[in-house]
């Protein structure tokens, strides 16, 4: 198991009385894409929640072989876990560039500024927009800036949490597209939620279906494509 | 004309002032919307402290800066011990914790320096630096008004150019996505309060300054319902916003009253709070605030 690089285990979550995540079991491999499934309600988000330590968890996730259950947000973003929250999680009065900053900020490094360079040859649109505050953007936009964001503090691990919500469908494909490229050229290993099955599937390793908490289905994710159950329920019949 | 004239003087020196104070709560407000009661009564113990040091034969601005690194250290100890471990979306506890902070502090400084107005040293050049007609610019309002740019400048140099300054604003935009950038939520609300009070302190001392006030622990009582108008003018959120709030408040407050022989001095509050309900009513984020947009 030396290439997992994520492992979750009896996890527990709950937000006040209710326990959301009835003690779920993944991982994801180095390199992996993974993507998570399911309906609204189902725990997708806070399984994310979980592991980037925005709520309170049981069980056991360890990353790269330590422990990460009982650790903020902010020890677990320079572990190497980056978390591009729903509805994008940008800073809209900061400008574009002010916001690839605040992505870098675990960072003392001198590479911060070639990396930014990187970040925008990979979107020129962000270039051209660096000094324009973040809120002014299109929604597609603001998605390539989170990413751009979470890649600034050098994850190993990329967590998105439905990426391709409210956007185009166009601007969808091109934007998963994209992270395929990422995950094959950088080596970024990525756990996806999304609704969107058609699309995540097409391009993820393997996949895990949450319903009600707990994972009812996993498998390679082209099996998951073709199973019967996924596509009644997923991907429209 | 030369009564106008000396009207507007005064209510830059007036206007000076409100606009330290208020840009004090907009830093706290900024970053938590929280509005911060005891703002006031913070600058009003820190003004003390630098009186006190002044008594002890520290040279005045001297006295000035360690009174603000003081009270800096006085607030970051505060939000430590009373604000952090209150949710900062729930407001009502700390609004309530920020008037019992208001109560305390007041009651501290009457224990301390009890209720006698003292004189404050002069902190600016006196006299007249200006006489057009009848009307006197001292050099009091000019250096009161000058320190008021000066910090408005250094703050907003602080809050753009450097890393913790960054983290703030990122804070104030978004808190969720400033923690998972790895940004230390508590540390960075703190160096707000921090900053605050400094700037408030030098507010409540040049306004202690003045050659026709004295300090007692009461100074700031009508200063900070101004100081809280002056913040809502300018939009809550904007320092250069507040600058303007102040600077309307102290034209309210010396031309308005003047002019309208029916308000009497008494109602000087209230009709800065009518211009407040004036400008709020056609810009509902003041002069400079963040129009919130909601997308749905």
């Amino acid at each position: 198991m030396k290439n997992t690089l994520l492992d979750v285990d009896e996890l527990k979550a709950t937000y006040g009385q209710m326990e959301v995540l009835h003690g779920i079991k993944f991982h994801v491999q180095r390199n992996e894409i993974v993507v998570i499934l399911g309906a609204n309600g189902a725990g997708k988000t806070t399984t994310l929640r979980a592991i980037s330590g925005m709520v309170e968890t049981t069980g056991r996730i360890t990353f790269n072989g330590d422990s990460i259950t009982e650790l903020g947000p902010d020890y677990i973003v320079g572990k190497g876990i980056a978390h591009v929250p729903q509805g994008r999680g940008t800073f809209p009065e900061l400008t574009v560039e002010e916001n690839l900053k605040v992505g870098a900020f675990i960072r003392s490094d001198n590479d911060i500024k070639a990396d930014m360079e990187t970040c925008y040859e990979t979107y020129p649109v962000l270039y051209e927009r660096r000094l324009q505050s973040a809120g002014s953007l299109s929604g597609g936009e603001q998605q390539m800036l989170a990413v751009s964001r979470a890649l600034m503090s050098k994850p190993e691990l990329l967590l998105l949490d439905e990426p391709s919500l409210g956007l185009a469908p166009q601007i969808v494909e091109g934007l998963f597209a994209r992270f395929k490229t990422m995950n094959q050229d950088l080596g970024t290993t990525m756990l996806i939620v999304e609704q969107n099955a058609q699309i995540a599937l097409a391009m993820a390793d393997r996949g895990y279906v949450l319903e009600s908490g707990e994972i009812a289905v996993e498998g390679e994710a082209n099996l998951l494509v073709n199973d019967d159950a996924i596509r009644k329920a997923y991907l429209g019949g | 004309m030369d009564l106008f004239l000396q009207r507007l003087f005064d209510a830059l020196t007036n206007g000076s002032t409100y606009a330290l104070i208020a840009v004090a709560m907009v830093l706290i407000f900024k970053a938590t919307t929280l509005i911060n009661f005891a703002q006031g009564e913070q600058a009003m113990l820190g003004a003390f402290i630098v009186l006190q040091l002044w008594k002890w034969g520290i040279p005045m601005w001297g006295a000035v800066v360690i009174g603000m690194i003081f009270s800096g250290i006085l607030a970051a100890c505060l939000e430590r011990t009373f604000i952090r471990k209150f949710d900062p979306a729930d407001h009502l506890p700390l609004v309530i914790i920020t008037l019992g902070l208001f109560l305390v502090i007041n009651a501290v400084a009457a224990i301390v320096w009890r209720f006698d107005p003292l004189s404050f040293p002069q902190l600016f050049p006196s006299g007249k630096a200006v006489t057009i007609g009848d009307a006197r610019l001292s050099w009091y309002s000019i250096f009161a008004f000058g320190s008021c740019l000066l910090v408005l400048f250094i703050l907003q140099t602080l809050l753009t150019k450097t890393k913790i300054g960054l983290a703030f604003r990122a804070v104030s935009s978004n808190l969720e996505s400033s923690r998972l950038c790895g940004i230390k939520i508590g540390k960075t609300l703190q160096f707000g309060w921090a900053l605050a009070a400094a700037a408030g302190t030098l507010g409540a001392s040049i306004y202690a300054a003045n050659p026709v006030l004295q300090i007692e622990p009461t100074i700031m009582l009508r200063a900070l319902i101004f100081s809280i108008t002056a913040a809502a003018l300018g939009g809550l959120d904007s320092l250069w916003g507040a600058l303007i709030g102040g600077l309307t408040i102290g034209f309210v407050q010396s031309v308005v009253v003047q002019y309208i022989p029916f308000i009497p001095n008494e109602m000087t509050l209230a009709a800065a709070v009518v211009v407040l309900l004036i400008v709020l009513t056609f810009r509902p984020s003041g002069f400079l605030g963040t129009k919130t947009v909601e997308r749905v």
